[in-house]
């Protein structure tokens, strides 16, 4: 065997070896993640940790109830306002667009996606903070649910374009009006994409933080209603993990174990649903 | 067989007939059909007798699938599609009927059977309730009876809340036509049905309709002969886009009138 | 009726519009046009909000804003130039770290490893991009900081300190810790798109460099990489969009220190951390308006860049280079 050849094979067997630990290292990456918070998070988290509020400065104990409520608030208005936007106007998009209002959506959609979540929250910011004058629930949900559209949008247009045309057919052969058939055959039909699209664009607005610097801010107690400063989970990890108090540090660590684990669950959940399959009929 | 009724200032085609004493369901005159600038229908004139079963057959894309397509006007969900002259459904122009009227009037199987992701019970309930359940019936009662029509009744009877996927690609197709039977149309057309269905699936529905054909007129697409000359009464030669010969399925496997037909009949092309 | 032309849709304008409404398939597309023609509507009021939010301090510094490395609240100074300069920093040392990784990763998944070990971790690494940017800046300040202080920052101001890059105290905060950290964010994006742009290269492009004698890599590197090399390239653009809008991992560990350094181990700043910290404190409208001007800077920089991945990627899909 010639020199060169040996120094051929030689690299072959090297950047096999370098890319599989370029890929493993990424790999380990998550398994850190998680273990790390693990170890320092798990044993903080008690049942005081999830229904008590902060105590003040100082004082050791309380716990993050607020911030798990005021979460859930802020993502219901996200909810309500980012899945019907982006249903519908993914239905617009598989069903009924001509070209350039088409091409319009998609690139005004693909805009929104692109756009640094602290740029959407100044959006909500001076659409809903400045003319109230407070920081509030809906500000922080609108943030995150202009972030929800392009994400559930793109989802169902991709899966009710999936679906067969012939299911449409059989519906109009039927003597189905254009509407009633995509609502009660195709949008059925691409349920399953649908839900996984939604469940993944919740996911993803779950662990935001910076939209909620400046629109639904904090808050140490309990917020009434919709328009007060409200805490959430990822702000509350921000907040403490960047304070010099121990104890406050170690919440933190319990507090983002926990949105880690709901962040993960919902994921492999949507990916789960997407796998299990639909059956199309052959 | 006689000439069909005459249109207007045209000379009868010796090769399109039509049977005696029948009453015309479909009148089709100086048909043409356009996708976009091609035109892909030309110059089809004749009548589809009812209450028997009319196949239409011809080589892969001579347009019969087209045609059929224009009888319930599927054929305007393609963009850029234009149709020019007519077609009378019981003398009425069906580019002004509602559209919702024709199709629940006319309905259609496809070739690939193409069940609705629901159960087999809903499928076959959805133009029920869609269209309203006729008097005098519940909407069980509408079901039963229509998957009776479509002889499947005893083989789904217990599992009408299982999902339509889980049946065989026969019984998929049967409940199409199941489905399809449940809004009492006057017409059934339906295209290539068994192309995806083995022999003994294929037969089930050749029988099926045979017993069909007194409720319903039928038109079938058909590149199949043999199936042509089994269950048909009348039937259309089609080639590039244009029908060559219409006349009794006998008569024509026999004694075709034009030599395109022969040629295609004895297997010289297609 | 006469025969006679009768294109479908003049067959539909013939019924009256009432008619129409009625069977309801206009509403529906009516709609649907509104909620679509809304998402529109969104995007250029975005845009709208953000200039006429930023008009005060736009008029006050015009263009000068872009080159000023003032960032005084109290005289009422402001400029970009040090928050440009940190976030292209960090963004550039995370591709940097990133690239290599990702693309030797996506080669290693993709060509190299049997197809069931390759789809779970793929999984695995496509969790990584879910993880939220706060729980990164809570590693980042916590694992990542120490170890660069202690370690790795001595380690290379003993060996490079000559460059002007790795001089000055070291903090364990600054542009390469968060490049680091940003890194390891992006990675998932280069690492998934690539893998599946190499995927969709045509077996018989490999087949051909395999059956002229070249080895496992000399085919990868020589023939398949470059095939896919646009859209590569354009996972990078997407995974540097990424970089550039990132905030709160970067704001945990970048010591928030509006100057512009040479040396890599200097605290700096970002757009996004300069937002992120400031904007609630900003006293009086020209700071709370530069720093919009900022963030509509920043978006500005996004778009475009976004613009391109697009454009290199649709060039993957119709050039002829892979048809997917």
């Amino acid at each position: 065997m010639s020199f060169r050849m040996a120094r051929r094979r030689v690299v072959n067997v090297v950047m096999l070896g370098a890319t599989g630990v370029c890929a493993v290292m990424s790999v380990l990456a998550l398994c850190f993640i998680l273990g790390y918070l693990l170890w320092n998070g798990g044993h903080y988290l008690s049942w005081d940790f999830l229904t008590k509020l902060p105590t003040p400065v100082g004082q050791s104990g309380g716990g993050m109830a607020n911030a798990i409520v005021g979460s859930g608030k802020i993502l219901l208005i996200a909810a309500v306002t980012g899945i019907p936007v982006g249903l519908l106007a993914g239905v617009y998009l598989a069903e009924f667009g001509g070209n350039t209002m088409t091409f319009m959506v998609r690139y005004a959609a693909d805009l929104l996606n692109g756009v640094p979540s602290i740029v959407t929250g100044i959006f909500a910011y001076t659409l809903v903070v400045l003319p109230f004058h407070e920081f509030s629930a809906l500000a922080g949900g609108l943030a995150l649910g202009i972030m929800v559209i392009p994400v559930v949008m793109r989802s169902t247009e991709d899966f009710l374009r999936a679906v067969p045309g012939t299911l449409l057919e059989g519906a109009l052969a039927l003597g189905t009006s254009r509407w009633r058939g995509i609502a009660t055959v195709v949008v059925p039909a691409a349920f399953r994409g649908i839900a996984t699209g939604i469940l993944l664009s919740m996911a993803r607005v779950a662990g935001e933080t910076a939209p909620l610097l400046f629109t639904s801010f904090n808050n140490r107690y309990w917020s009434t209603g919709w328009m007060q400063p409200t805490a959430s989970l990822p702000v509350m990890i921000f907040t403490y993990a960047i304070s010099p108090y121990d104890d406050w540090q170690r919440q933190a660590w319990a507090a983002g174990f926990v949105l880690l684990m709901l962040v993960l669950l919902i994921n492999i959940c949507a990916r789960a649903l997407l796998l299990r399959g639909q059956p199309t009929g052959r | 067989m006689a000439y069909p009724p005459p249109a207007e200032g045209k000379k009868p085609d010796a090769a399109i007939r039509f049977p005696a004493g029948a009453v015309a369901k479909f009148q089709i005159s100086d048909l043409e059909f356009y996708y976009g600038p091609k035109k892909v229908l030309m110059d089809i004139s004749f009548s589809i007798p009812e209450k028997t079963i009319t196949a239409l057959i011809g080589p892969s894309g001579c347009g019969k699938s087209t045609f059929l397509r224009t009888l319930n006007r599927l054929s305007e969900t393609v963009h850029h599609s234009r149709m020019e002259g007519k077609i009378l459904l019981d003398g009425t122009d069906i580019e002004s009927m509602d559209l919702v009227t024709l199709r629940r009037q006319v309905g259609m199987v496809f070739q690939k059977p193409n069940p609705f992701p629901k159960t087999i019970f809903d499928n076959v309930a959805y133009g029920l309730r869609v269209n309203g359940v006729p008097r005098g019936m519940t909407l069980a009662e509408a079901v039963e009876k229509s998957l009776r029509r479509a002889a499947l009744w005893d083989e789904v009877k217990d599992s009408l809340r299982k999902s339509a996927y889980a049946l065989s690609g026969g019984q998929q197709q049967r409940l199409c036509i199941a489905r399809a039977l449940a809004v009492d149309p006057e017409v059934l057309l339906l295209d290539e049905p068994c192309s995806a269905l083995d022999p003994i699936a294929t037969a089930k529905i050749e029988d099926l309709l045979l017993t069909l054909k007194d409720i319903c007129t039928i038109v079938i697409v058909t590149h199949n002969m043999q199936q042509a000359a089994r269950v048909s009464t009348v039937t259309g030669f089609f080639l590039l886009g244009r029908l060559i010969e219409f006349n009794e399925t006998r008569i024509l496997f026999k004694t075709p009138v034009r030599k395109e037909t022969e040629d295609y009949i004895t297997g010289r092309f297609g | 009726m006469a025969a006679g032309s009768r294109p479908p849709q003049a067959a539909a304008n013939a019924k009256s519009f009432a008619a129409r409404l009625r069977n309801g398939d206009e509403i529906a597309h009516l709609i649907t046009l509104i909620f679509a023609a809304l998402v529109c509507l969104i995007v250029g009021l975005l845009v709208f909000q953000l200039y006429r939010n930023s008009s005060v301090s736009r008029h006050q510094f015009g263009w000068t804003f872009f080159v000023s490395r003032a960032w005084d609240p109290v005289f009422g100074d402001f400029g970009a130039l040090p928050f440009i300069y940190g976030t292209v920093v960090t963004s550039v040392l995370s591709l940097m770290i990133a690239v290599p990784l990702g693309v030797g990763g996506a080669i290693f998944l993709a060509e190299f490893a049997p197809p069931r070990l390759s789809d779970m971790l793929t999984f695995v690494v496509e969790l990584l991009a879910a993880v939220p940017s706060v729980i990164f800046g809570l590693l980042g300040i916590f694992v990542v900081v120490p170890v660069m202080r202690t370690t790795v920052d001595p380690f290379l101001q003993k060996f490079l300190g000559y460059t002007p890059l790795f001089t000055g105290p070291i903090y364990g905060v600054g542009f390469l810790t968060a490049g680091v950290v940003l890194a390891i964010m992006i990675v998932p994006y280069i690492l998934s798109v690539s893998r599946e742009v190499l995927l969709a290269v045509p077996a018989d492009q490999r087949e051909a460099a395999l059956g002229l004698g070249a080895t496992r890599w000399e085919a990868i590197w020589q023939v398949v990489v470059p095939y896919a090399k646009t859209g590569i390239l354009g996972s990078i653009f997407l995974a540097l969009a990424r970089a550039l809008g990132e905030t709160m991992a970067v704001t945990m560990v970048i010591g928030n220190d509006p100057k512009i350094s040479a040396s890599l181990l200097a605290p700096g700043y970002t757009i996004a951390a300069v937002i992120a910290n400031e904007f609630t404190e900003a006293t009086g409208k020209l700071y709370l308006q530069s720093l919009i001007e900022l963030g509509l800077v920043l978006f500005i920089i996004t778009v475009i860049l976004n613009g391109l991945a697009r454009l290199l990627i649709l060039a993957t899909t119709k050039g002829g280079t892979i048809q997917t």
